[in-house]
């Protein structure tokens, strides 16, 4: 029971688990033994035999620490828009969105939106300044006019501490998949060969091989979450009103499942929903692993460009998720093949809460669909992961060892090194952490991750790029507010405080502390900026002048290396 | 980028044209996406009967069904109308900008 919490709970590894795993934690039965599903096994073996090669590929043509961080800045629009969608749609989006739709209907829905809403937002504030005055991390950019040490080391923190905890969610999801789908792999071994993929990826094929990974495994879940769908909308005549209709008829809730603006059976509250709404929004937009993208491409235009790709791939994906989730209320619940019991509950799945998607494919096309889909979940885990380490790695080694630790004195073949052992030591951390985590309640992961990528890195940036009165004490003390801020509201809260430690009620009623937290940001930080008098404050607002050149026309931004 | 082309640009007007035309599209745009997603957040926490009622005396799909694609392709569309206004109108002002500066 309380490994299918976890299993729910990380596997989602987004808000949408922290709802759902709330709303349907019950009675959550162990994984089924059933037979070694070869489809799956050999398309993981195709897909992982096909991103080696692409590794060995990508490692031949990295030399220099802008092929290991950027991929020489050498990869198109197009390319990064794929990558940019590649790396946000976790399976937590795809597996998770599906069953909370399956199990709350429309709420799905608006969930999904607020996953989609901050990319606009990133397109028009952050993705081309960025590009402009950035090198290899957002802390480049946050630190440009400002004290190097004290400013990189906050964003570093930030950056690790969302890496880190995405990471865990991520292994955690990751272990529960492989081991339910290939029940014969225990979840430690197979959080182990994800651990190792990842390694190899990221340390011999370096962002080159992170990219390409990102690419096909988006291509891949775009093109079976439309092929299933398609399924769905053939089945059900080509007609929303018909799939609605049915779906009405045949879930347990009925009419409600139309009609209910939260999680079944939760209660309303305006407060946590606008929120969710910021952390979502803003969250999105301060996300380490996906602002580093922005360093891959060869300029402003392509920046801007790959967002507007990736939020069409994005918002595609979503309203396809959308459809699937009531594809399987159509299809899999009721179906004794895929539930439990259906005397006693017509929605509860053999294999947990995450799998209306996964039959959902088998209900349309067979053993070979579902193995199909089952590889290409796995696939996405490895692309996001492997994003995540490569971003936390370039927190360590670009930021910290080389101009904290280092103050620029490092030459690039040593801080690629650095690099490479900070991302095998991150590969370890999250096996490690993965199976440490394997029984906790991890629900609490993605408010963490997401509040304080709203709270800290998206605030501290922003002022960083259009404010001219930012000075590092603002910054450093506006973001050390965002992060710990954040951290201490979350522990004090009613998922932490009340679920996890079980300390009796919360003493903040919130689970998103986003409504507090951002605004005391921006406080601190504008009081800590304006009453800073001293010498260094009023060189980096004359500095301002200078950086604003670079950000508007990116005159001076770095360029990309031939190959 | 030397110091000079540096203050070269920051005197040039259409540097300036520039930066109060981008920074204006693209705060109005962010401020429309805020309105357009918290108005459908707000419809959503504090009026759930509108948002519920069926679009049609036949339908079961809710009002808010329609809001909430509609929500996920206007940020979309919005997304299109910054990238085709910096294409077609800031990138060819920038190259300008850089010409002269480097004359």
């Amino acid at each position: 029971m309380r490994t299918a919490i976890a299993a729910l709970s990380a596997l989602a590894a987004s808000a949408a688990a922290l709802a759902a795993g709330l709303a349907f934690a019950a009675d959550v039965p162990a994984p089924a033994e059933v037979p070694v599903n070869w489809h799956a096994v050999i398309m993981f073996i195709i897909f992982v035999a096909i991103t080696l090669g692409i590794t060995y590929w990508a490692a031949k043509r990295t030399k220099t620490a802008t092929d290991f961080y950027a991929a020489g800045r050498g990869i198109t629009g197009f390319q990064n828009g794929m990558a940019i969608a590649g790396d946000y749609m976790s399976a937590a989006s795809f597996l998770g969105i599906a069953a909370l739709v399956y199990f709350n209907g429309f709420y799905g829905l608006i969930f999904s939106v607020g996953w989609l809403v901050g990319w606009p937002v990133i397109l028009f504030l952050i993705a081309e300044r960025l590009r402009n005055l950035g090198k290899f991390t957002y802390a480049d950019v946050a630190s440009f006019r400002l004290q190097q040490g004290p400013v990189r080391t906050m964003a570093a923190i930030g950056s690790l501490i969302v890496v880190i905890w995405y990471l865990i969610g991520q292994a955690v999801g990751a272990g529960q998949l492989l081991h339910t789908l290939v029940p014969q792999i225990s979840y430690r071994v197979s959080i182990v060969i994800i651990g190792a993929l990842i390694i190899i990826y990221v340390t011999f094929g370096g962002m080159k091989a992170t990219t390409w990974v990102q690419i096909i495994k988006a291509g891949l879940l775009l093109g079976g979450a439309t092929l299933m769908a398609l399924g769905v909308m053939a089945h059900e005549g080509w007609s929303f009103n018909n799939l609605f209709s049915h779906a009405v008829e045949l879930h347990p809730k009925h009419l409600e499942i139309m009609q209910s603006v939260v999680p079944i059976g939760a209660k309303a509250n305006p407060i946590e929903s606008i929120s969710l709404g910021l952390t979502l929004m803003f969250g999105t937009a301060g996300l380490p692993h996906i602002l580093m993208r922005f360093f891959t491409v060869g300029d402003a235009k392509a920046a801007r460009k790959s967002v507007l790709y990736g939020t069409c791939f994005i918002g595609y994906f979503y309203i396809l998720t959308f459809i699937i989730g009531f594809g399987a209320i159509v299809l899999v619940a009721n179906n004794p093949e895929y539930v439990v019991d259906v005397t006693k509950n017509v929605l509860n799945l053999k294999g947990g809460s995450s799998m209306p998607a996964v039959y959902l494919s088998h209900a349309i096309g067979g053993d070979f669909f579902l193995g199909f889909i089952a590889a290409v979940a796995f696939a996405t885990i490895l692309a996001v992961v492997s994003g995540l380490t490569l971003a936390g790695a370039s927190a360590l080694s670009h930021d910290i060892y080389a101009n904290v630790i280092m103050k620029g004195k490092s030459t690039e073949a040593q801080e690629v090194w650095v690099s490479k052992l900070c991302v095998i030591g991150l590969g370890i951390l999250a096996v490690i952490l993965g199976i440490a985590f394997e029984k906790q309640n991890v629900a609490y992961i993605v408010a963490l991750t997401f509040s304080i990528a709203a709270c800290a890195n998206f605030p501290i940036l922003v002022l960083a790029v259009f404010w001219r009165g930012l000075t590092t004490r603002g910054a450093v003390l506006g973001g050390y507010t965002g992060i710990f801020g954040s951290i201490v509201l979350l522990i004090i809260g009613p998922t932490v405080w009340t679920k996890v430690l079980e300390m009796g009620p919360p003493i903040f009623p919130y689970d998103f502390p986003t409504f507090v937290v951002l605004p005391a940001v921006l406080i601190v930080a504008w009081i800590a900026s304006v009453t800073d008098r001293s010498a260094s404050a009023d060189k980096e607002r004359g500095a301002f002048a200078a950086q604003e050149v670079r950000s508007e026309t990116g005159l001076g931004a770095e360029v990309a290396t031939a190959h | 980028m030397s110091e000079l082309s540096a203050s070269k640009i920051q005197s040039n007007p259409k540097y300036h044209q520039l930066i109060k035309g981008r920074d204006s599209l693209a705060w109005t745009l962010t401020v429309l996406v805020l309105i357009i997603y918290f108005g459908f957040i707000l419809l959503v926490a504090f009026a759930p009967g509108f948002i519920t009622q069926p679009i049609s005396s036949t339908s079961v799909i809710p009002v808010g069904l329609i809001m909430g694609v509609g929500v996920i392709v206007a940020s979309i569309v919005l997304t299109g109308i910054y990238v085709q206004r910096a294409n077609n109108v800031y990138d060819p002002l920038i190259q300008e900008i850089i010409q002269e500066a480097s004359k």
